[in-house]
């Protein structure tokens, strides 16, 4: 195949396509160029399936976030979340069922526990808190869930690179 | 390796005669745990490091120092171990934190820095500080990170750290108190990664030197000994004195006006970094007897001997972690003491979480207080 032309841009680009650019040099004034890097955590029974949704429904939504699977929201403690930072991620959303939905009934309500104390600890760390997002999202909520995404994706990158990327280290 | 000679070396462990005392000391083995330093130590001098470097038992180790006292051979296990897990680490072996490791990422955050960390908020009106220089340093620790991160344990170590200030405060003394403290490393070379402590070790060397304190006062134990052991390499001008707050404290108490108790029976917990790895058992007791009122019983195992609070470094709570914590509690219990008094924020999170136990919560029950604390709520 030949590369496309600039000419026009087709209708239906896969989802991965849309938001795809030149990759750019992380820099803090260069955040039009710079796209973030964030993490996702969902639970197996709701908010992975309104990715999922989202995908077979072709809903668009921007691609830069990597998605990590995990059985319930309540199964998300603070250590992966500041893992994640701690790892060089821009921002990390954490999500799974709305309230009563939880596949194991009260995971959900473990996880605002949990995401309590994460947002604490990252608040005297001096990151920005928006860097920080829980979302319940259902497994029909595909729309919703490429709203979160590029509500939050847009966040951060206002915000620009994490100032606690550790720094590219040789060896 | 030969990396493991030269720790054997370093550490005297050459001169081992396997008598095996320190395994017969060692808290864990005693409360039925299948831990051997004796076998660590004969590992590392036959040069069998493969093994020993990266089945990842040298993370069991509570670094309590017990068996460092007791070796007839001087051989200093503790420092051994605090080696050798840096050659695990280097080979990918990393300890099982309890906690899915958030503690040792926020250290590791704080050593790459970049940001401000909003550490001071607990800085309440009443407290004189200030943030950049002045004759004395007050080292806050990270009280503050360890509230935030345990509220379901009702740990209040920041109490510790404000009452320390307000001492301060009342003996006449504005400490720098600073926003840019991060943590001490301790936990992380305790842990193998020496890389990320090297940072910390030079942030927070400059950031004391910059202060221009003539003296440094910890509260936290743990802070202490890296401040006076594994900190002393890094210094690039002759260090400030570095004491601890009871030190502080035991020698100015004749200045501090003190009001009229009716009586409060106290127990103490010795910090292993503040009593056996740095020999400081006097200090705190001297500060709790001169408090009116004050009664403080021993516990069985008191002074060198003392119990460890089996959580150093967020590395090795198992099953045995949590009998040494209750058989400990029980320990205090017994005194008969209201509180359980501690000069280290850490043995204050630990015993708390043993007590959390729902099944033997109720008779482990006991008070704690930082030292700081109960001194500052004598002040007249
Ligand atoms: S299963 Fe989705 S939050 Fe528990």
């Amino acid at each position: 195949m030949t590369p496309t032309s600039q000419k026009k841009t087709p209708k239906r680009t896969p989802p991965n396509k849309k938001t795809k650019k030149a990759p750019a040099k992380a820099s803090p004034k260069a955040s039009d160029t710079w796209d973030p890097n964030i993490v996702v955590f969902a639970c197996n029974w709701c908010s992975y399936a309104g990715a999922d949704t989202a995908g077979v429904s072709r809903i668009q939504h921007q691609p830069h976030f990597r998605m990590i699977r995990v059985m319930c929201s309540g199964r998300i403690q603070p250590g992966f979340v500041l893992r994640a930072f701690e790892k060089g991620a821009d921002g990390v959303l954490v999500s799974g069922c709305h309230f009563g939905d939880c596949h194991y009934i009260f995971g959900n309500e473990r996880a605002v526990e949990q995401f309590e104390k994460t947002k604490n600890v990252v608040r005297l760390l001096g990151l920005e808190e928006e860097r920080l997002r829980l979302e319940w999202i259902s497994a029909a909520e595909g729309v919703r869930f490429a709203k979160v995404i590029n509500e939050f994706t847009d966040q951060v990158r206002a915000l620009g690179p994490s100032r606690l990327r550790p720094k590219r280290q040789t060896g | 390796m030969p990396e493991l000679a030269e720790a054997a070396l370093k550490t005297n462990a050459w001169a081992c005669y396997d008598c095996g005392k320190c395994t017969a000391t060692c808290p864990i083995p005693r409360i039925g745990g299948d831990y051997s330093p004796r076998k660590h130590v004969l590992a590392a001098n036959l040069g069998h490091g493969d093994d020993l470097v990266k089945n990842g038992s040298l993370f069991s180790c509570l670094t309590c120092g017990m068996c460092d006292r007791r070796c007839p051979a001087q051989v200093g296990y503790t420092a051994l171990v605090q080696k050798l897990r840096e050659l695990s680490y280097r080979e990918g072996v990393e300890p099982e934190c309890p906690h899915g490791g958030a503690l040792h990422s926020v250290m590791r955050m704080m050593a790459t820095g970049g940001t401000q960390q909003d550490r001071l908020r607990w800085l309440s009106d009443d407290l004189n500080t200030d943030p950049k220089a002045g004759q004395v340093f007050y080292w806050t620790g990270c009280t503050m990170y360890y509230d935030a991160f345990f509220p379901d344990f009702e740990i209040r170590t920041l109490e510790g750290t404000r009452a320390a200030v307000r001492l301060l405060n009342q003996l006449g003394v504005e400490p720098v108190v600073s926003p840019d403290e991060r943590c001490c490393g301790h936990d992380l070379l305790w842990n193998g990664d020496r890389k990320s402590f090297e940072l910390l070790a030079r942030h927070n060397i400059k950031l004391v030197t910059d202060s221009g304190a003539k003296l440094l006062v910890v509260s936290c134990a743990e802070c202490l000994r890296t401040w006076n052991i594994d900190y002393e390499p890094f210094f690039e001008s002759p260090p400030p004195r570095i004491m601890h707050i009871t030190e502080y404290l035991s020698e100015r108490m004749p200045e501090l006006k003190l009001k009229e108790n009716d009586g409060q029976k106290v127990t103490f917990q010795d910090p292993c970094r503040l009593g056996r790895h740095l020999g400081i058992y006097d200090p705190p007791r001297h500060v709790m007897k001169e408090l009116p009122g004050v009664e403080l019983v021993e516990m069985r195992r008191s002074g060198p001997g003392a119990m460890c609070c089996a959580g150093a470094t967020w590395s090795n709570c198992d099953r045995f972690a949590k009998r040494i914590q209750v058989e400990r509690l029980r320990e205090a219990r017994e005194t008969g003491a209201e509180v359980l008094v501690t000069a280290c924020p850490k043995c204050q999170v630990h015993f708390r979480c043993a007590m959390k136990d729902p099944k033997i919560g109720e008779e482990i029950l006991i008070e704690m207080r930082d030292v700081a604390e109960l001194v500052s709520d004598a002040l007249a």
